[in-house]
């Protein structure tokens, strides 16, 4: 079967953010895969292994996101595509959504996997949305895939909800977001990063995968950095560990943490 | 000229990086305050790759180039100076020698394990009696028929008690001059007759296996001879030329190591109303803290480019490994100075950098050792000879085919 792998390079989660003037910036820090992609291309890639299939990343954005397509060969992949359009670079969710799918559709993709968010913007909406275009199950926040039968187009995924854990029963094609609980992901093998440095990556534009620009439904009026809050340190002293444990008790529990 | 790195090797940089920062930084200072290595280290060093990252693919390694040794070693240290010391004695000094000297047959008896880390390997050429004067050692190999025999102890010896092969150097003939004399053996380290042990009390590496090895009457077939009788001594000198170029990478790492801790400490901490790095003396530390992390960068990328192209290197590579190690030890120093009293404890990981630093100066030739050569090769009073085998330039055609 084949297996899409949506993945996003992000800046590098230690960057230090800053705000100014309604522009984000994150200096000189490195841009990396969205961490949370990383889950999605180690589900895709144990589903291959376990299922047969091969898994394809695709990843949406300008030149500099072939290095988290990169990350994704080095890591298993057997393809990897930039979608990459003019047209894209204001792109908000929906309408990433539409690219997504459009670019799942001409692979003839039967599976499309992502991270449950990405570190930037965190909207989460993503899958769901790509889903609704597909017209394709969203199932959301997979920690685990018990079964899944590509000959009778069926799968039965774990959501890790906030109660517990929810067995859901869906067909294929299917697009799914994956939490953290699904696998450790693996570190790129040496022979997968040469394999990744000599890649010609194709770019995909809007007219290769057959749509016309999509529209923005969101408009972003401004964007600004949260308000600084004041933090005061508070040493806790004690004759014992547990005097100092229960001290510490009082104080969450007089201070309302709990 | 061309300063930039490769793809191929930002990656390789990566994936070590991401390596060390999810299974060893966090748990290195408590397998330090143990003095123990911590068991996952090697096998995983190993199901990684790491352990052959430099060795052709046809000798069961992973197929990249000497800068990428170096990169390596580089980011191993940067968590602790004990992972790259596996990669000084496993691949700088013992498997390299087995590509540079070995036969046919001694790379797929012995490389050919040691570089997918099914084996692991050392270096024997120190004694308890002869550390700089290499020719001056005691141990004896006697040629007996299709064996020799081996006799003698060797000291300060990296995974000693870990390792499955040991590269040794014995003397195999005292009546020539004594650097003459000298021939080296690939000695299985579970022959009947060898005995290995740990050195306890170490000032630093404390994570990490250091340790000796005792020799007596161990047959040896005579096949397990590197190189031929009496080319001990430059084989051990070209050893050094590679395990120097793994030390030089390293102690650069550790230098960035300093820098970057006393960078983070320099903004959190307030003094005087101020983060401290607000003030110009800290302001110096780091700054020469920046200086030589980017020469000793330079240097030992140099050496690794020269290795590449196939270029004989042992005055680079000791000037790098002189520079690199006498900066790291410096930046460790200072680098506690700015962490203040902090600095003196082991919350902090700094203290531990200056404790493993003081090994480098000392380790595959002493700072004064390498200042002899330099002024040596300065003077005109020290000439590299041509050796029978010289390192393989890298071919990466040849590295990356399977054979």
């Amino acid at each position: 079967m084949k297996i899409a792998v949506f993945v996003k390079q992000v800046p590098d989660s230690a960057a230090k953010i800053t705000v100014e003037n309604g522009v984000v910036s994150w200096g000189d820090a490195p841009l990396v895969i969205n961490p949370w992609d990383e889950y999605a291309v180690e589900a895709a890639l144990l589903l291959a292994e376990k299922h047969g299939g091969e898994v394809t990343a695709y990843s949406l954005g300008d030149e500099n996101a072939k290095e988290a397509l990169k990350h994704a060969l080095a890591m298993g992949c057997q393809q990897a595509v930039l979608i990459s359009d003019p047209a894209l670079a204001n792109a908000d969710t929906a309408a990433v959504a539409r690219a997504l799918a459009a670019a799942a559709q001409k692979d003839g993709a039967e599976l499309a996997l992502f991270g449950k968010q990405a570190i930037d913007w965190d909207s989460g909406v993503t899958p769901s949305m790509t889903a609704r275009v597909l017209g394709w199950p969203a199932l959301s926040l997979v920690a685990a895939v018990p079964a899944l039968d590509p000959a009778g187009k069926t799968i039965k995924v774990e959501r890790a909800i906030e109660e517990g854990r929810q067995v859901v029963e869906s067909r294929l094609p299917a697009a799914l977001s994956i939490v953290k609980d699904y696998a450790e992901p693996r570190y790129p093998s040496f022979m997968g990063i040469r394999k990744a440095a000599q890649a010609q990556i194709p770019s995909w534009t809007l007219a290769d995968l057959g749509i016309s620009a999509p529209a923005n439904t969101v408009e972003t009026l401004g964007i600004s950095a949260p308000p600084a809050r004041e933090v005061s340190n508070e040493i806790i002293t004690g004759d014992s560990p547990a005097d100092i444990a229960a001290k510490l008790v009082d104080k969450i529990i007089g201070e309302g943490v709990l | 000229m061309d300063f930039q790195l490769t793809e191929e090797h930002r990656m390789v940089q990566n994936m070590v990086r991401e390596f060390t920062h999810k299974e060893v930084i966090p748990v290195i200072k408590e397998w330090d305050r143990k003095q123990e290595m911590a068991p996952f280290i090697l096998p995983r060093m190993a199901e990684l790759g790491i352990l052959g990252i430099n060795i052709p693919v046809r000798y069961g390694g992973q197929g990249f180039d000497y800068i990428s040794l170096g990169l390596v070693c580089e980011e191993l240290e940067v968590a602790d100076t004990t992972l790259r010391v596996v990669m000084s004695v496993h691949m700088g000094l013992n498997s390299m020698a087995l590509l540079q000297w070995g036969t046919e047959e001694q790379k797929q008896k012995f490389l050919v394990p040691q570089a997918k880390g099914e084996k692991y390997a050392c270096f024997g050429l120190t004694e308890p009696g002869a550390g700089s004067d290499v020719a001056g050692m005691k141990g004896t190999a006697r040629r007996e028929g299709d064996e020799y025999v081996l006799n003698g102890e060797k000291m300060w010896i990296s995974l000693a008690s870990k390792a499955h092969h040991a590269l040794v150097v014995m003397r195999t003939n005292p009546d020539v001059d004594p650097h003459d004399g000298l021939s080296a053996f690939i000695l299985e380290l579970d022959r009947p007759g060898v005995k290995t042990g740990d050195i306890h009390g170490k000032m630093g590496v404390r994570a990490g296996s250091t340790g000796w090895i005792s020799m007596q009457d161990v047959r040896v077939p005579a096949e397990n001879r590197l190189g031929e009788e009496g080319e001990g001594f430059k084989i051990a000198m070209s050893c050094l030329d590679n395990g120097r170029y793994t030390v030089a990478a390293g102690a650069t790492g550790l230098v960035r190591a300093s820098l970057e801790a006393s960078v983070k400490y320099a903004h959190e901490r307030k003094a005087f109303g101020k983060e401290i790095g607000q003030f110009q003396l800290v302001q110096q530390k780091i700054a020469y803290m920046m200086q030589s992390y980017e020469a000793a960068r330079l240097l030992y990328l140099k050496s690794g480019w020269m290795k590449n192209q196939g270029q004989r290197n042992t005055k680079e590579t000791s000037l790098a490994k002189w520079y690199a190690t006498d900066a790291s030890f410096e930046a460790a120093s200072e680098a506690i100075q700015v962490h203040g009293a902090y600095g003196f404890s082991d919350e902090y990981d700094v203290e531990r950098y200056l404790r493993n630093s003081k090994g480098g100066v000392i380790y595959e030739g002493t700072s004064e050792i390498h200042q002899i050569m330099q002024a040596g090769y300065a003077l005109g009073y020290r000439q590299d000879a041509e050796l029978r085998c010289e390192l393989p330039a890298y071919d990466a055609e040849y590295w990356q085919a399977q054979g």
